[in-house]
């Protein structure tokens, strides 16, 4: 697999040694640096502070930092995202962390009306430069309310920018990009592939970072811009556009098949990097969309309407969406829920068959 | 195992119901209003749990003889009283104006605080002017209190060419950040855990301003309330948590948000922060009560409610009339009076002021708001042609446009350039 990235590092720094990271440890490198580097930001939610987080994304921060730059909060995401709101507009710039994607609900008004709006509303006077990091997707038995990919909710919503990524180097070139972006950035973080990448095979051993080339990360600063997707392989048959888990999932489908796909790890929702999809699709003439979450209504729909309105008359067959059902994500079905190798092989054919 | 309740009545759902209806004979005999000066006032720094009786008792300074009585009295400057009682007639003022130019087709919305300007007013006496203000959208007193710009204010409620909001936002939705005044929502109680996030980040830094917000109480009941309430407490956050009790929202009374079981000051007690009730029509125990707030903030003491009991005695809006769910006698037989005229009795009884010049005041201030108001409407009203540069729609949704909304923008221009009628455009 080739990784084409686009690193900008500071003028006249280097982005240092690289160590080999799984995506915790990615992220957790990036909170350090960037803490390090601005005293202005501050990482903030349940269980993220003594403790580290449950997902240990945040171990180590507050014994580094202190605790009024790292700290625990009370179990109400409404008022964490309403807290960093108002610590925004006082100057600072909150890194709140939603345990798990399934809890952000309570705390959309504050996203939606509030975070997203604030710069709209008061012309610039008031600013939300907030990050809000959360765990998203399924694949680890977590049921219906740990498993949920609801980023279709923000990328609906004006004013939010949504980002994925889906491997160690993404995670801190894109998190280390949204925390310096002065407007509120919504950052999933797909949390199956937080040990290792996901072939799709959820009955063969789990892999881990170690062997994989995202998985060796520059020690330092570095940031991979908002709005620039990855092209993870070339291919001439058929576009797939993907992004956390899937993509892993899409390449592991395509080198199994033998199909000479070109897929597309988006890294960011909003804003799209359109000219990458369309230069894609005029060259295949067939694009597939792949996403965890749930169908209606899912990105999903907007990445089809997009390819169809810009590259109709490149399209040699309609465009395939492989995608959750429209159910809740189930426990023990898990994996008949998952859009998996089956799912995408069977789209896979019926696309290049048109 | 199910046990027998055969011998019981059926359980019966209580939906709480105003004493008075349109029609109906008001008499507000039955609300306790204790006497001035009798309340305590505790140490700055006394534990709240000492103090909960102040929950459901009443601060109030000023008497039914207009004098200033009790450990609350502020004992504020004779000159200080007169700009106090200047800057609420300027509200009363402006809101009228306002009001009327609404009614003139001026623009689409606008919302008095008739009744209820000394709880914004007075506020912002006791704050500092840097102290950031979090308000909910009937404290225009507070940008008044602080001698912001009235032309300023009108432009935004016009939506005009000169409105620094760029017509973005509903009337009186204001954003003054110079004036420490946070911009206005419009959805609910949002702005609670907001002053609480500002109050933390300004401990946090070691700075010395504090934060304030306010809400209706009916919207206390918002999970954001208690969401703010809980971190304020846990972080003891530098923060005055206003609740303005003025017993409508829209035409849900009091009752719909908890006020038949008790007092919005008592939510503070579960919270373990100090709780307050005041005459919110009494501008020096809003004013003693803030002041005495504050300090608790300022000297890292933890956050404090203020449950302001006071009296909406306009609409809601408007695009309300409120004839259609409660006694026109309500405003008038409101037992806590008007608060621009118990200022104005306490600075006669004091012998500090009189009729004549209350009633040169009122003119004066009348004044002041109409030149505001042609200066102004020089630059535009709302629908007359004078909107904000077309192009302006896309700004600000980001900082930097991305793509795709470039492209809508380019629709929205080429939508123009197909209906033939041209909007403003930039430059």
């Amino acid at each position: 697999m080739e990784v084409a990235e686009i690193i900008e590092t500071e003028a006249g720094a280097e982005a240092g040694d690289t160590q080999r990271m799984n995506m915790i440890q990615a992220i957790n490198s990036a909170l350090d640096i960037m803490m390090a580097r601005d005293d202005a930001i501050v990482v903030m939610g349940e269980d993220v502070g003594y403790f580290g987080g449950v997902f240990r994304a945040t171990a180590g921060l507050q014994k580094k930092f202190g605790k009024t730059r790292v700290f625990d909060t009370p179990i109400t995401e409404c008022g964490i995202i309403g807290v960093a709101v108002g610590m925004g507009a006082y100057g600072l710039r909150p890194v709140p962390e939603i345990q798990f994607a399934d809890y952000i609900y309570p705390a959309l008004d504050q996203l939606v009306s509030e975070a997203a709006r604030l710069r709209y509303r008061s012309d610039g006077e008031f600013i939300a430069p907030l990050t809000v990091r959360s765990p998203f997707g399924g694949g680890i038995f977590g049921g219906q309310t740990h498993s949920q990919s609801p980023e279709g909710i923000f990328t609906h919503v004006s004013g939010l920018k949504t980002v994925i990524p889906s491997t160690p180097y993404d995670a801190k070139g894109l998190l280390i990009a949204a925390i310096e972006d002065n407007d509120p950035v919504i950052f999933f973080e797909p949390k199956r592939i937080y040990n290792g990448p996901f072939n799709g095979h959820w009955d063969r051993p789990a892999e881990n970072w170690s062997k994989h080339p995202a998985g060796e990360v520059p020690s330092g600063y570095y940031r991979i811009p908002l709005g620039k997707a990855n092209v993870v392989r070339e291919g001439e048959a058929v576009t797939i556009l993907a992004y956390g888990t899937m993509v892993h999932v899409c390449l592991n489908v395509v080198a199994e098949a033998g199909v000479d796909a070109e897929v597309i790890d988006l890294r960011t929702l909003v804003p799209l990097d359109i000219e990458t999809i369309e230069q894609s699709v005029r060259k295949t003439g067939r694009c597939m969309i792949v996403h965890e979450a749930t169908r209606t209504s899912g990105y999903g729909a907007e990445l089809a309407a997009l390819v169809q309105e810009r590259c109709f008359y490149h399209l040699e067959a309609p465009i395939e969406r492989v995608t959750g059902f429209d159910t809740p994500y189930p426990h023990s079905l898990e994996w008949a829920y998952f859009p998996g190798p089956v799912r995408i092989g069977m789209a896979l054919k019926k696309i290049l068959k048109d | 195992m199910v046990g027998d309740r055969s011998n019981l009545k059926p359980l019966a759902l209580h939906v709480p119901e105003p004493r008075f209806r349109p029609g109906d004979e008001v008499d507000f005999s039955a609300v306790d209003i204790p006497a001035a000066g009798a309340a305590p006032r505790p140490d700055t720094h006394a534990a709240p749990a000492d103090f909960t009786d102040l929950s459901y008792s009443m601060v109030r300074v000023l008497d039914d003889a207009g004098q200033a009585v009790g450990p609350w009295n502020p004992r504020l400057s004779p000159d200080r009283l007169r700009r106090m009682l200047r800057h609420m007639a300027l509200v009363r003022a402006f809101d009228e104006r306002m009001f009327r130019a609404q009614r003139q087709g001026k623009t689409s919305f606008y919302m008095k605080s008739l009744g209820e300007e000394a709880v914004a007013v007075a506020a912002a006496y006791a704050l500092q002017y840097d102290d950031m203000c979090f308000p909910s959208y009937r404290q225009q007193g507070l940008l008044i209190a602080r001698d912001w710009s009235l032309v300023d204010m009108m432009n935004q409620i016009y939506s005009n060419r000169a409105d620094r909001l760029q017509g973005k936002q509903l009337p009186i939705m204001y954003s003054v950040r110079e004036a420490g005044f946070f911009s206005i929502s419009g959805n609910l109680t949002t702005q609670y855990p907001q002053a609480v996030g500002w109050a933390m980040a300004s401990a946090s830094k070691g700075d010395t301003r504090i934060a304030a917000t306010w809400c209706g109480e009916g919207s206390t009941a918002e999970g954001d309330f208690h969401s703010a309430l809980t971190f304020a407490t846990v972080y003891r956050a530098p923060v005055i948590f206003n609740v303005v009790n003025n017993q409508w929202a829209i035409s849900s009374f009091s009752g719909f948000a908890g006020a038949e079981a008790t007092t919005f000051a008592a939510r503070a007690i579960g919270y373990g922060i100090a709780g307050l009730r005041v005459d919110g029509n009494d501008a020096l125990a809003v004013y003693a009560a803030t002041a005495w707030a504050a300090e608790r903030a300022r000297t890292n003491a933890g956050p404090t409610l203020i449950e302001h009991f006071t009296y909406r005695a306009e609409g809601h809006s408007t695009s309300d009339d409120p004839s259609a769910y409660r006694s026109a006698g309500e405003p008038n037989a409101w037992p806590l009076g008007d608060p621009i005229r118990r200022l104005k009795d306490h600075l006669i009884a004091i012998g500090e002021w009189d009729e004549e010049r209350q009633a040169a005041m009122d003119r004066e201030v009348a004044e002041e708001v109409k030149a505001a108001q042609k200066e102004a409407e020089k630059n535009g009203i709302l629908g007359h042609g004078l909107h904000q540069p077309l192009d302006s729609l896309f700004d600000g949704v980001f900082e930097e446009m991305p793509w795709h909304l470039a492209e809508q923008r380019q629709m929205m221009i080429d939508e123009e350039q197909a209906s033939g009628r041209p909007w403003a455009r930039k430059g």
